[in-house]
């Protein structure tokens, strides 16, 4: 027995000591850069980093370990840590008790922020970056002052297509109504991106504050569930799309060239309806305790060597001019990652009670309880269930009265015994 | 009574651990892939345990992890004997019957309640002193603590009873110091069940992701929060790699341990006779 605890916990303390980063043979950074890093003081001091999962160049595949690197040239230690969507990075910041550095929210969660004042100013004097950021994407329309984030990531939802299971070029996101693609539809798994949809098809403003328009929205959402019956998915569309069974996905731009890899008989669109733009930011929350290191972090993402990394292993637009007019970069000058003219709208912060009215209509569709078959589907469940409970019932009475029939004979001749 | 399994029984039995562990199997089998894919197998390469390796955040969350259910076991295994021992010997029933209940709260509490009231109660504490950023690594240790002490305490209990009280009196009266005669006679006898009590709160430290998510801090990241915060993009094959290291580790531990017990219970028969 103890030598087997002997063995455990010589094996655990040979797991920590294994290297865990892989640093390049070669420097990617000029002795510029190392000085302007080794001159801001701040070893010895922590940075607490709140980012999306699979967010950032993390050294796997020979890519370059950002976090490791900027560890490297400050000297300060990167506590990273993650969260997959808004609204949970929101709950955590409003339960309290921690204190992020840096976070990285979308548009309409940081217009939301800044509402809410949960948000420092930034010094745009510790981030000298910022002249990389083109001019399209400073001032955007969460910020228009230009005073608390610094762009990360700009994209577009797309429509992605099987070529072998789809006749002619999608055009218009009506074909995701098509009844001849029953089972074969992919949809977002969250109600802002999927009502988006709904929305565009109705025309309506993708930040309507008015209640008829989400209902309505969300009718035409549960007529879809109906009529084509899509699966609702986040990141499982990756596999679902590349092993060719499905005609029909919604996801971000970036990620069609990613999937189109593994799967090239993969096709994008952007219907003439149009799409949603999104960007993701870096900001700097009220709770954090280290600005300095967070206005140096986010520099640091804004360096082009930097900058590029991260793009490669996104796969999502940086706004930085020094990626688009990088030949090396695996998006160089492509269409789905640089498309312009595109018919685009924005997501911007709803007020509390459409967003609670967005979030009772996206679970009625996706319960079933808006659409009609739906209904019968749930009373042929109800009335299967109560037979077999029925059942259950009736055979467990049986085997009582029988086991107390046979405890009864049992005593009886205990008795004569 | 022994009964020869007929055939429909050995089906029944195979089928349920084809059910139970055909997802482990198909996960085991594509850590091996070598493209990102997990639906087609395009070859056989150790690639994606090479990436394993390098990636830093995954690498820090595993030893997090660890780390939390190591510590996790053995604080909760010394409070849960000390309980266990404490309530047996009380000798008010109301008493042991309250206790009893109030330890059967975390166990039947659903994990969301517990992990928002934890964490209320840990920011209302800081507040209380001053210190905004409270979430870290020891409101993570008291949270896992808390909800794997029932299970110690009542693995604990039943070896408990099932123990001779006299002999441990009469090792006192032979001179033996109380503290002395627990550890030398009343320890080896309750092993069996502090250590079932150690292993399963290991495993629930390992695995639990409700109240670690609300517990946790920006210092201190646990692995099924790492895997979690990837569904927006792709979970990448190099968790399967980390799973599957995970799961051979300790089916290895296990079937040690079994092999260890029966050894045990076999010197055991042999002593007696």
């Amino acid at each position: 027995m103890k030598k087997i605890i002997a063995a455990l916990i010589s094996a655990v303390l040979v797991l920590s000591a294994l290297p865990f980063s892989v640093y390049a043979e070669d420097e990617y950074f000029s002795d510029e850069q190392i000085e302007y890093y080794e001159n801001l003081g701040l070893q010895g001091t922590t940075v607490n980093v709140y980012n999306w999962g699979e967010y950032i160049s993390d050294g796997s595949e020979g890519s370059m370990d950002v976090v490791s690197e900027f560890e490297r040239l400050t000297g300060c230690t990167v506590n990273y840590t993650n969260y997959e969507s808004n609204e949970n990075m929101y709950s955590k910041l409003t339960g309290g008790g921690v204190s992020y550095d840096v976070i990285v929210p979308s548009d309409y969660m940081i217009d939301r922020l800044i509402d809410e004042d949960m948000l420092l100013e930034l010094d745009y004097g510790n981030i000298p970056n910022m002249k990389y950021i083109n001019e399209k994407f400073q001032h955007p329309f969460y910020d228009p002052d230009q005073k608390y984030s610094v762009c990360y990531n700009v994209g577009t939802t797309v429509l992605i297509y099987n070529k072998n299971l789809v006749n002619e070029e999608p055009d218009s996101w009506s074909v995701l109504w098509d009844e001849q693609y029953k089972n074969k539809v992919l949809i977002f798994n969250n109600p802002r991106d999927a009502f988006a949809i709904g929305q565009a098809m109705l025309g309506q403003d993708f930040n309507s504050t008015s209640e008829q328009d989400w209902v309505e929205c969300a009718e035409l959402m549960a007529k879809q569930k109906d009529a084509v019956n899509p699966v609702y998915v986040m990141d499982e569309v990756f596999n679902l799309m590349e092993s060719g069974e499905y005609a029909f996905a919604t996801y971000y731009a970036g990620d069609y060239l990613l999937m189109v890899e593994n799967n090239p008989d993969l096709g994008y669109s952007f219907p003439k309806e149009g799409v949603n733009a999104f960007y993701d930011a870096f900001c700097v929350p009220v709770c954090s305790k280290n600005k300095k290191g967070a206005e140096a972090f986010i520099n640091f993402m804004q360096e082009p060597q930097v900058a590029f990394e991260n793009a490669e292993y996104i796969y999502y637009r940086s706004p930085n001019v020094t990626v688009e007019e990088n030949e090396d970069s695996s998006f160089y000058q492509s269409d789905v990652i640089y498309a312009n003219n595109l018919n685009t709208q924005y997501f911007k912060n709803l007020p509390q009670n459409i967003i609670e009215l967005e979030n009772n209509l996206w679970t009625q569709v996706k319960s079933g309880k808006l659409s009609e078959e739906n209904k019968e589907q749930e009373k042929r469940i109800y009335i299967e269930c109560s037979v077999i409970g029925g059942l259950a019932v009736i055979v467990i009475i049986g085997k009582i009265i029988s086991n107390s029939k046979k405890k009864k004979e049992q005593d009886l001749s205990d008795l004569y015994d | 009574m022994k009964k020869k399994m007929s055939p429909l029984s050995r089906l029944y039995i195979a089928l349920i651990f084809v059910f139970l562990y055909a997802p482990i199997a198909v996960m085991m089998l594509f850590s091996f892939n070598s493209s990102t894919s997990t639906y087609v197998f395009s070859g056989f390469s150790l690639h994606w345990y090479k990436e394993m390796f390098a990636d830093s955040t995954a690498m820090q969350a595993l030893k997090n992890t660890i780390l939390l259910a190591i510590c996790t076991a053995f604080v909760s295994t010394v409070l849960g004997i000390l309980a266990a021992v404490g309530l047996f010997n009380s000798k008010s029933r109301l008493y042991k019957r309250a206790m009893m209940t109030a330890t059967n709260i975390p166990m039947m509490n659903p994990e969301i309640v517990t992990g928002i009231a934890m964490m209320l109660l840990f920011v209302f504490a800081g507040a209380l002193v001053n210190k905004t950023d409270v979430l870290g690594f020891w409101t993570l240790l008291i949270a896992h603590v808390t909800f794997s002490l029932p299970y110690v305490i009542l693995n604990v209990m039943p070896k408990l009873r099932q123990f001779d009280m006299h002999v441990y009196e009469a090792a006192v009266d032979l001179g033996c110091k109380p503290v002395k005669a627990f550890f030398k006679v009343v320890m080896p006898e309750i092993l069996s069940g502090i250590i079932t009590g150690c292993v399963m709160s290991f495993t629930l430290s390992l695995d639990d992701f409700i109240i670690s998510y609300f517990t946790n801090g920006p210092s201190f990241q646990t692995l099924p929060i790492y895997i979690f915060s990837m569904t927006k993009k792709r979970v990448k094959p190099d968790m399967f790699a980390l799973s599957t290291l995970m799961f051979v580790s300790i089916l290895v531990l296990l079937v040690l341990m079994n092999i260890a017990q029966s050894k045990a219970d076999r010197r055991g028969k042999s002593e007696q006779k």
